[in-house]
């Protein structure tokens, strides 16, 4: 029990959890622009590969690190159109194309990583974005190690949640996009583009998404693996609803996850010989899921989720 | 024309695939004035209103709007925000609100530039206010508009054109949902704007307000503008007459001694999930030879009363029989086996499987009948022939019995389910809605068969939300509101309004 409290008590426990929350965020906060706007991107799990592979690479070829940052979300963008022109004027399925950009975009990314190095064994390492050491604050007992010596994508993902909060429920945009996500004929007859406000939603998700894939192999790796995103994007999808879309609960949501697996590493390591490890790897995960059968009960949903809507067609 | 037009429509038309849904329509509404568009279903008048607002983009003619100062300029079409810049605006029937932002923000939607920083909420609500102090509509501003009232989201709907600067006002059937009294209201509200300037278009089937506030009267049928005329030398019968093409057939009835009883609702209470399936310790009777009207506004426990009569609800507390005998495990099943035939509130969903055939549709409450199958197979032959034989009957039209049942118009389903409800005789008929969204022509049908049914012997429950079914055929009326049922004891509309309204009569 006190080596549990002991745990709890850490400055490198907590720092770990909003490291390892750091990409969820992203994620959890793109996911949530789609869903407001009304439209379900499965894609997620692709688009964080994507964003993972083409910033890394853009850093490797010599793009410096921001360069890599915007390269990332321009190629989640680009898949994010895709799932758009799929989804929105053509009315398909979002769960099929989602998943079909989830497999399309993971392999399009192995493929062009193998094209461009098929000989390497060991994958080449960059430079990653390194802790910010803010003087002074740093310094501060507890806070300064968990809060002030992060990189510069968690203090981007940080500043994304309030920007998206206050989009979300301060600007006119906002109300637009949580329109159009619960009744799109009220948009129209107010004289807007329900198609213009989804696509820009889901484009705009999208190259979220993207970010939370390069904080991996830009900030948290410092190399592109397969397979490293690792489901991170589900737990987005789950995530979402958790949050019941509000991008304050969102962030919430996503350190609870990043605690649980910051905890179940250290609790490996303290009571290994006693447990077997699967245990606490699998811990996480049946956590979010308890978590989420409570709170998706009382889930709000928004009503036009999953529902295409055609011009001319009431 | 004089200068006083605002609104001309040249020749519009508008065509989905093969079926016509305007042709060659041409209307003129003058400054101030309040024009009926009246039609039965299907007879184009909200094809023609969405094409006059964008919403549809018309396949021949032309739309001229008078600005400000009463010149007439072309409108663009396919364009709703055309329309509002010029000075349109409509309320659609099915209400195009967002349920999870308030009012203000409905209102406000797309008035405003989505991209800027931040927002003049202030000055937004002072014009939202001064409107509804001048027109006297009034909604709360800052609640999420899902937890209004269906009255208050009707007038959100009016506030958020006047808000655009709205000259011309198209109402589509603005008081299906609304009480009497509200109806009356919001009638006196428009009367009012149109003293300062506003022209209004409103959308109707119920003849009685569209005698009492238009100026003037359009009809159409089958698309075409078939007469018009000022209201003044209107009648109903008259109307009547162009709607449907010939006079309407006028439901006859016989008076008739009610029997025993054949339905009986003791202290019965139901746990419902909302205020629409929650009942509060009912009773009721309906007697054999007789038809009772249950009326009330949407959403007062009608749900829950059409679920406990057809099996879907197990009372919390209470006995409910059929005849004498109780009801203990009430299920669909146990209640079509006791007799009760049931016509459902959404046919499309409730009454039909789609996907099915008409035939199969027609026998699918008895499939356990050795007519319709032995040893567990389906004997296709006596289904078909019963099919075509019912068809026949009742009249139902459409692309054959084989097809799915899904291709069939509204009012060919609801004939559908009075034929397969109607051969089983049943001692008790429960008709939720039976004609909601039918023609003249289907609904008088659908009355000629209630009536059929009670000469014959069995108790019908209507359940409608329009007081002028249940008025024209039932023998007696009770008054759903909040889940309790009250005896009307009268068949005055005024009385059974404020009654359905909650008001003490």
């Amino acid at each position: 029990m006190m080596d549990l409290l002991n745990i709890l008590l850490s400055e490198s426990f907590w720092a770990a959890s909003l490291r390892i929350a750091t990409p969820l965020i992203f994620g959890v906060l793109g996911a949530l622009i789609c869903e407001r706007a009304g439209v379900l991107n499965l894609g997620i799990e692709g688009i964080f590969v994507v964003g993972a592979m083409c910033g890394w690479m853009a850093v490797w070829l010599g793009a410096g690190l921001w360069g890599g940052v915007i390269v990332a979300a321009l190629s989640g963008g680009v898949f994010g159109l895709l799932h758009a022109i799929l989804t929105v004027p053509l009315g398909l399925s979002q769960h099929v194309s989602g998943l079909g950009i989830t497999l399309f975009a993971t392999s399009v990314s192995y493929f062009t990583y193998r094209t461009a190095l098929p000989n390497v064994s060991s994958p080449p390492r960059i430079e990653p974005f390194q802790p910010l050491d803010v003087p002074l604050l740093s310094d501060l007992p507890f806070l300064g190690p968990v809060l002030f010596q992060q990189t510069a994508l968690t203090w981007l993902a940080l500043l994304l949640v309030a920007l998206v909060w206050y989009v979300m429920n301060r600007s006119a945009l906002g109300v637009a996009l949580k329109a159009v996500g619960d009744n799109p004929d009220s948009v129209d007859a107010q004289g807007l583009s329900v198609y213009a406000l989804r696509i820009w939603a889901i484009v705009a998700g999208s190259a979220l998404m993207a970010l939370g894939g390069a904080f991996l192999t830009m900030s948290a790796f410092d190399a592109f693996f397969f397979g490293m995103v690792n489901g991170r994007g589900w737990v987005c999808i789950a995530l979402v609803i958790f949050a019941s879309w509000r991008p304050g609960k969102a962030l919430l949501g996503a350190l609870l996850f990043g605690a649980f697996d910051a905890l179940q590493v250290r609790l490996q390591t303290e009571m290994g010989a006693l447990v077997p490890g699967q245990v606490f790897l699998m811990a996480p995960y049946i956590l979010s899921i308890i978590a989420l059968v409570i709170a998706a009960r009382s889930a709000d949903y928004p009503r036009a989720l999953l529902t295409p809507w055609f011009k001319g067609q009431r | 024309m004089t200068n006083n037009t605002v609104l001309k429509l040249n020749g519009l038309a508008k065509r989905f695939g093969t079926v016509v849904a305007n042709e060659d329509v041409n209307l003129t509404l003058a400054k101030g004035e309040v024009l009926a568009l009246l039609g039965e279903n299907g007879a184009g008048k909200t094809t023609l209103m969405n094409m006059l607002f964008g919403h549809y983009l018309p396949d021949a003619g032309t739309v001229e709007v008078a600005d400000a100062d009463g010149t007439l300029h072309p409108l663009a079409l396919g364009h709703p925000q055309a329309a509002l810049a010029a000075g349109v605006g409509m309320v659609h029937q099915h209400f195009a609100l967002a349920e999870n932002i308030n009012a203000l923000d409905n209102i406000t939607l797309g008035s405003e530039p989505l991209l800027a920083v931040r927002r003049d909420r202030r000055a937004a609500q002072r014009k939202v206010q001064e409107i509804m102090a001048r027109s006297g509509l009034t909604a709360p501003l800052d609640v999420a508009v899902g937890r209004l009232s269906v009255g208050e989201r009707q007038r959100v709907e009016i506030l958020k054109a006047l808000y655009r600067d709205a000259r011309i006002l198209v109402l589509d059937e603005p008081t299906a949902v609304l009480t009497p009294q509200e109806a009356d209201t919001l009638f006196a509200n428009i009367k009012a704007m149109t003293a300062d300037g506003l022209s209004v278009i409103f959308i109707s089937h119920k003849l009685r307000e569209v005698l009492a506030f238009s100026d003037r009267i359009a009809v159409l049928r089958h698309g075409r503008k078939v007469g018009e005329m000022p209201t003044s030398e209107a009648d109903e019968a008259t109307i009547a007459r162009m709607m449907v093409g010939a006079d309407t057939p006028k439901v006859a009835r016989q008076v008739a001694t009610p029997g025993a009883p054949v339905l009986t609702l003791r202290d019965v209470s139901l746990a419902g999930r909302s205020k629409r399936d929650t009942l509060r310790s009912i009773n009721l009777t309906v007697h054999a030879h007789e038809i009772l009207g249950v009326a009330g506004i949407s959403g007062n426990g009608q749900s829950g009363l059409a679920n406990l009569v057809s099996g879907l609800a197990v009372p919390t507390s209470g006995t409910l029989c059929v005849d004498t005998t109780e009801i203990t495990r009430p299920s669909p099943a146990a209640m079509v086996a006791a007799g009760i035939g049931r016509i459902p509130e959404d046919r499309h969903h409730e009454g039909i499987v789609g996907g099915m055939s008409v035939a199969e549709n027609m026998v699918i409450e008895r499939l356990d009948d050795p007519a319709i199958q032995s040893h567990g197979l389906l004997r296709r032959d006596a289904i078909q022939d019963n099919a075509t034989a019912l068809a026949q009957a009742y009249d139902v039209r459409g692309p054959g019995v084989k097809a799915s049942a899904r291709l069939l118009s509204g009012g060919n389903i609801q004939k559908l389910i009075l034929a397969r409800v109607f051969e089983q005789s049943p001692r008790l008929i429960l008709a939720n809605q039976p004609t909601r969204g039918l023609d003249m022509g289907a609904a008088a049908e659908v009355g000629r068969r209630l009536l059929e049914a009670r000469s014959r012997g069995a108790g019908v429950l209507l359940i409608s939300e329009d007081l002028d079914e249940i008025l024209g055929l039932a023998d007696r009326v009770m008054v759903i509101r909040d889940g309790a049922l009250l005896e009307a004891g009268t068949q005055d509309r005024g009385k059974i309004g404020l009654m359905m309204a909650g008001e003490p009569a």
